[in-house]
């Protein structure tokens, strides 16, 4: 469990990490995520240099190449600012694992220091913002899966649902087992596509069963997993990150 | 006796197998749903995050002492009668205890649970030198009827259901067949309690072994821990040498988060403290009592300042309970005497990387196991570490370290390493990439056998926020 965290005042500038899968595949989750804290008066500085924040390599036991891939992105931040990553996967790796990585190498302090200015988007949007959302969007009944590194890995596990409870619109229903893993874990749905399978038949299942029209995710991860097996038997259920959400029914 | 074969290299081939068979996906998920509400509901009444910081405190203490207090325990039981034998490994162990058997005569040994004894292969053993081993603990009895090993520490048989029992029992034992979950317990109670009383040897383990005192706390539900050390007479205890804690205060609460973390239980029905033979005088109790300290990879493990929280593990099985993976294969699957997250993080230091190529990379790293581990354990740290050791270069100390590296994927992580430490490139990859989309595969690998393919975006977020600058700049929204 993460330990409490002294939120800080909302700031005049923020810095955005938008995450290799959202650049490729999801890239309108990232520009949303810019969209909604540019609406709460503060200025978004994206990086251009960006790429990856390192996790997949570190993950899968490739410590020297994910220290290469997160050593690129650790200056890209040098003015004091918040972070902020719409993934608590990616958010979970910078904020946790940057100084796991970095001990005992020259810029461990550096690590520590950008570990400790990062936000995930929801966290950042309910306890530094404290935003307040208009909903403009229609009645319907929604799931949110919170990924494992969001509510596990970063105690985040009530951020996102807060957000979505302030839309009038939503109707915010719980699967069962919604605290379950849905099977992504990156590398682990390619080396144990069965096991993966049959935990996202499950999700998927425990989403419908809950009712749900819709489905929003903090992770693209989830999402590309929960997703593609709602598209895969063709089901009418989508989802959506949930910056895009929230932009799209308060915009 | 044949028993069912299981192995981590058909790690695979078990789980294809297990997903497929629909009575031990639905057995599990039910056992494995009720164990977590009773562990959720059990702990409602305690400071769960304070009590969970005390025992890792408890167990890294203990750690830190290791040689000291194994030391002082061996001292201490000593002194109360209790002989201590050290085994460098199972294989040791198993004799130790096998020559010990021989030196009385013994034709029959009783167990109580212990997986300890079940890493070591005792049973099969002891057969093989003509000594038979019956367990006594219902689970493992059930298990060792149906020439089965166990599917969970804690609840050996919870892979069965209660028809399953039924025809094991009948097939093995000639009882009713039916449902009546007592009268199949009395019935296996009657045919134990037999056993108790003509056994020459009781085998058991030990859940907390205290150095300050020399006393071995065992806990247990069904008495027959109590009668195992107690009515045969000669009682050898056997574990591992990490299940030392330096007092006797250290055991409340370990016991409490292992009961709670386990079965949900705020106490157990026995808890037995072992701290001598019969006395002068006294009316029952064993001639002789033995204590085995097995090490069988441990001190290695204990190397490492990292992996050495491996050993904090008290033996609760809350992990399993709570793994979405271990949920959905079963205990078999893992094809290691410890299944689950904590079999992934412990048998590859007792049978090497190599042949547990698959047991590390076998978990999402949700992180469930290390939320609910009683002595916090990172478990989901320590299945990174060993997949790092099981790619890198073989210069660990975990046996078949650099097992898994090859050179293709090498390169495949050192071309992506050059790509995401190269901007420009990375953003020029992109942008080809969004363009060529309409040629990426519809199929890739096994992912699209359950899901479609994930669609590459036509213009990437490092395009998408150049353009929103400039319709920003020119005082437009995008």
């Amino acid at each position: 469990m993460t330990p409490v965290k002294l939120y800080p005042a909302k700031p005049d500038k923020v810095y955005v990490f938008g995450t290799c899968l959202i650049d490729l595949f999801y890239p309108e989750a990232g520009l949303d995520a810019i969209r909604l804290l540019e609406r709460e008066g503060i200025e978004v500085i994206f990086p251009d240099d960006q790429t990856c924040c390192g996790q997949p390599a570190y993950t899968s036991g490739y410590h020297d190449e994910a220290r290469a891939v997160a050593e690129a992105q650790l200056s890209l931040f040098p003015e004091p600012w918040p972070i902020i990553v719409p993934s608590g996967s990616c958010g979970g790796m910078m904020r946790t694992h940057y100084p796991q990585l970095f001990a005992g190498t020259p810029r461990e302090a550096e690590a520590r220091e950008v570990a400790s200015r990062i936000y995930e988007l929801t966290e950042f949007l309910v306890h530094v913002c404290h935003v307040r959302l208009e909903d403009k969007g229609r009645t319907e009944k929604v799931a949110m899966h919170t990924s494992c590194s969001a509510r596990r890995e970063m105690g985040l596990a009530e951020t996102g649902p807060a957000l979505l409870a302030q839309l009038g619109g939503v109707e915010l229903v719980e699967q069962a087992r919604a605290a379950e893993c849905c099977g992504f874990g990156g590398t682990f749905a390619v080396r144990h596509p069965e096991v993966s399978a049959a935990m996202v038949e499950d999700k998927t299942l425990a989403i419908e069963a809950a009712g749900a029209e819709h489905f929003v995710t903090s992770d693209c991860g989830c999402l590309m997993n929960i997703g593609g097996r709602f598209e895969h038997q063709k089901k009418s259920l989508g989802g959506e990150h949930i910056a895009s959400y929230l932009w799209r029914r308060t915009s | 006796m044949s028993v069912q074969q299981f192995t981590p290299q058909a790690f695979h081939r078990q789980a294809h197998e297990a997903l497929g068979d629909p009575q031990i996906r639905a057995n599990f998920r039910r056992a494995m749903d009720g164990l977590m509400t009773k562990r959720r509901d059990v702990f409602t009444d305690w400071d769960l995050e304070t009590l969970r910081e005390l025992g890792a405190n408890i167990r890294l203490r203990a750690l830190a002492k290791l040689p000291d207090l194994l030391e002082q325990l061996e001292t201490n039981c000593q002194t109360n009668g209790i002989r201590v034998h050290w085994a460098e490994d199972g294989e040791a162990a198993c004799r130790i205890i096998r020559e010990l058997c021989e030196a009385r005569g013994a034709k029959s040994v009783i167990k109580g649970k212990s997986m300890v004894s079940e890493e070591m292969h005792l049973n099969a053993h002891l057969e093989a030198a003509g000594i038979e081993a019956l367990e006594s603990d219902l689970g493992e009895y059930l298990v060792q009827l149906n020439e089965q090993t166990p599917s969970h520490i804690i609840m050996p048989a919870i892979h069965l259901n209660t028809d399953e029992i039924s025809e094991i029992m009948h097939d093995k034992t000639g009882t009713e067949r039916t449902r009546d979950v007592d009268y199949m317990t009395a019935a296996a109670r009657a045919q134990l309690r037999e056993r108790f009383m003509s056994a020459d040897v009781g085998v058991s383990g030990v859940n907390f072994a205290v150095a300050e005192t020399g006393t071995l706390c065992l806990v247990e539900n069904e008495g027959n821990g109590r009668m195992t050390t107690t009515v045969p007479p000669m009682h050898i205890a056997v574990t591992g040498i990490e299940k030392v804690v330096e007092h006797l205060r250290d055991v409340p609460p370990l016991y409490a988060l292992l009961t709670r973390s386990a079965t949900g239980q705020h106490v157990t029905t026995y808890f037995n403290m072992i701290s001598s033979p019969r006395k002068p005088g006294e009316h029952d109790g064993p001639e002789e009592v033995h204590l085995v300290l097995v090490d069988n990879g441990r001190s290695n493990i204990y190397q490492d300042d990292e992996l050495l929280d491996t050993l904090r593990c008290i033996r609760c099985g809350a992990c399993m309970n709570h793994c979405p993976v271990y949920t959905r294969v079963g205990g078999h699957t893992y094809g290691t005497t410890y299944p689950g997250p904590i079999g992934k993080i412990l048998m590859p230091h007792m049978l090497g990387l190599e042949a547990t190529k698959d047991l590390p990379s076998a978990s999402s790293l949700c992180g469930a196991c290390g939320e609910v581990c009683p002595v916090k354990i990172p478990i989901p740290d320590l299945l990174v570490r060993l997949r790092k050791e099981a790619v890198g270069e073989g210069r660990g100390n975990v046996p078949g370290a650099g097992v898994k590296r090859n050179r293709k994927e090498v390169a495949a992580w050192k071309s992506w390493q050059w790509l995401a430490t190269h901007p420009a490139a990375w953003r020029g990859s992109t942008a080809v990439a969004g363009k060529l989309r309409g040629l990426a595969p519809s199929r890739v690998g096994p992912w699209t056998e359950y899901r479609s393919a994930p669609k590459l975006a036509k213009t990437s977020l490092h395009a998408l926020v150049k353009a929103h600058r400039r319709a920003k700049d020119e005082g437009g929204e995008s």
